[in-house]
């Protein structure tokens, strides 16, 4: 059985908001996540529709510090008001 | 003019007969305070010898991971107009084409919505929109995107497919280089635009090995002509070459690396199986000598400037692929190669820096290619490669 996209977006959700501040996470680290739990049942695509489906809801955002992550949306220390 | 601008040490900058950017931006600092703001915190840098710009990694548009590049001032009360100094990558035309009309198109957007000032091209290839506020970006795009462009790669993502001009105007072409780099900038819009790797993949097509593009030296992936069977020789013009003066034996056959060109009166002979398609010879006598008939492209893999690690050359993966739409061997390797990057790769890993860890032997074998010896990149660079009949003779079991 293939776990639906949202509950892969959920579970995603709640590891990058145990991660926030202390690791940025990739999309590939969020896929291979799911993969580590899930095996089979996950596909690369449902894993990127699942990331596609957090980053236009605006629930998340990509960063960007040397390489790109997939972050809370927040207010960053270098940000002039 | 601005008459409060004072930049001595920049004013250097305008002498002499080149072009000056300086003398470009000073031209729109009596208009935007972003410009005059540029120069100011510029002169500031000179005197001190020192940058005051700060990475702003977050700033973007709904939806899109790459294509800004955050900048804040560090010193924003000294200089309130580059507070915000944020940077758009816009996906160039193949070939870097355009009607005058396209370019005030864009132009028009940009003083509305930024400095006004653009970098065209940058050595990614895009056209770059230097300068803009946070609360700006958003109507830029909505204004680009209203008028058909679109937002080129930055991040860890597919970096903005880039061409020669190829077909468009050069007769080297061995393959069209314009409708490949249209063609992977339309299958690939998600890596695109939505990063998903370990690092930076940039891929760059140049038509023939003269390389306009660069692609051996800045690419991780690069698509250059090339042509197997024989160079194509006009005996008629060779021989009005020679007639008019030119020296073809000290510069055409005494250049030829691999010696592989003799002359005789005013005949030129080839013995094409030891040449390695270098191009001088075509370069020195376009009218007589031309690319053969045979074309298509050799791919090479692992360019890259030092950043994390040293600066890498690519080198050749695949010598010959014949490039045809709707171009399906290419897509095909392409997959190929960032699955089993995206799988094995390290945060951060070039895919050149990723096959110097794992070996030549372990990623042709991740991406289904067999050990040629065109992949020796130089003499004793040895690939020790192994073959699965070794390791069944070495009683791994029955094949
Ligand atoms: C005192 C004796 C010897 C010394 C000090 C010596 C030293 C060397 C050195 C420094 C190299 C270059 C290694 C490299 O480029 O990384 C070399 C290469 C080589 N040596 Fe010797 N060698 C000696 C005897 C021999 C003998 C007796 C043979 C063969 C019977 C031999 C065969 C070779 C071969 C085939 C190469 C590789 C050449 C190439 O790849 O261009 N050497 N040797
Ligand atoms: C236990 C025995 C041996 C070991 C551990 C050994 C190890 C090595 C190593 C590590 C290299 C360098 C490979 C590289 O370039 O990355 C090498 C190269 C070489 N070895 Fe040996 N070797 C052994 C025996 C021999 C013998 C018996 C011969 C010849 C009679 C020999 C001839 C050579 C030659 C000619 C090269 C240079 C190959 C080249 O040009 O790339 N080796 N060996
Ligand atoms: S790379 Fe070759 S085909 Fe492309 S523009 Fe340059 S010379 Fe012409
Ligand atoms: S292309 Fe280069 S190697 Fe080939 S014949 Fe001409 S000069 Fe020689």
């Amino acid at each position: 059985m293939a776990i639906p996209v949202e509950q892969l977006a959920d579970e995603m959700y709640e590891i990058i908001k145990e991660s926030a501040g202390v690791k940025k996470l990739k999309g590939g680290d969020l896929t291979k996540a799911m993969v580590a739990k899930y095996g089979d049942e996950v596909s690369r695509a449902d894993a990127k529709a699942a990331i596609r489906m957090l980053i236009d809801s605006g629930r998340c955002v990509y960063g960007y510090f040397g390489g790109s992550s997939i972050e809370l949306p927040h207010s960053e220390a270098a940000e002039n008001k | 003019m601005a008459d409060d601008l004072k930049t001595p040490l920049l004013d250097e900058l305008e002498k002499g007969p080149w072009p000056s950017f300086v003398k470009d931006i000073k031209s729109l600092a009596g208009k935007k305070e972003m410009a005059k703001d540029l120069l100011r915190q510029l002169e500031k840098s000179y005197e001190d010898k020192r940058g005051y710009w700060k990475h702003g990694g977050l700033v973007g548009v709904m939806g899109y991971g790459g294509g800004v590049i955050g900048r804040y001032s560090a010193l924003p009360e000294e200089f309130p107009g580059v507070s915000h100094f944020h940077t758009l990558r816009i996906n160039q035309t193949s070939g870097w084409f355009y009607t005058a009309d396209a370019l005030r198109e864009i132009l028009n957007i940009w003083e509305e919505h930024g400095s006004g000032l653009l970098n065209v091209h940058g050595s990614t290839g895009d056209l770059v929109l230097l300068g803009t506020r946070t609360e700006e970006l958003e109507p830029t795009f909505r204004a680009l995107t209203e008028k058909g462009w679109d937002l080129g790669g930055s991040g860890s993502d597919l970096r903005t497919p880039s061409c020669c001009v190829g077909p468009g105007r050069c007769e080297y072409a061995c393959y069209d280089t314009l409708s490949l780099a249209y063609n992977l900038t339309h299958a690939y819009q998600d890596e695109l635009h939505r990063p998903m790797f370990n690092y930076k993949y940039k891929i760059k097509m140049s038509g023939c090995p003269n390389d306009c593009t660069a692609a051996i030296a800045r690419s991780d992936m690069g698509i250059i002509g090339i042509w197997k069977d024989d160079i194509q020789v006009k005996p008629d013009a060779v021989a009005e070459y020679v007639d008019s003066g030119l020296d073809v034996q000290g510069l055409v056959v005494e250049n030829c690396p691999t010696g592989c060109i003799e002359l005789d009166g005013n005949e030129i002979k080839i013995d094409n199986s030891n040449c390695v398609k270098c191009m001088h010879c075509i370069n020195v006598m376009p009218k007589a000598l031309s690319p053969g008939k045979e074309r298509g492209a050799a791919i090479t893999l692992g360019a890259k400037a030092p950043i994390v690690e040293g600066a890498l050359f690519g080198s050749v993966i695949i010598p010959f692929m014949k490039l045809e739409e709707p171009f399906e061997e290419v897509h095909d390797l392409i997959e190929r190669i960032w699955e089993f990057w995206d799988e094995h790769g390290t945060n951060r890993e070039r895919i050149g820096e990723f096959i110097e860890r794992v070996s030549l032997a372990t990623f042709l074998e991740g991406i289904g290619e067999k050990p040629l010896p065109q992949m020796i990149k130089a003499p004793r660079d040895n690939p020790y490669v192994f073959y699965e009949e070794y390791y069944a003779e070495e009683g791994e079991g029955e094949k």
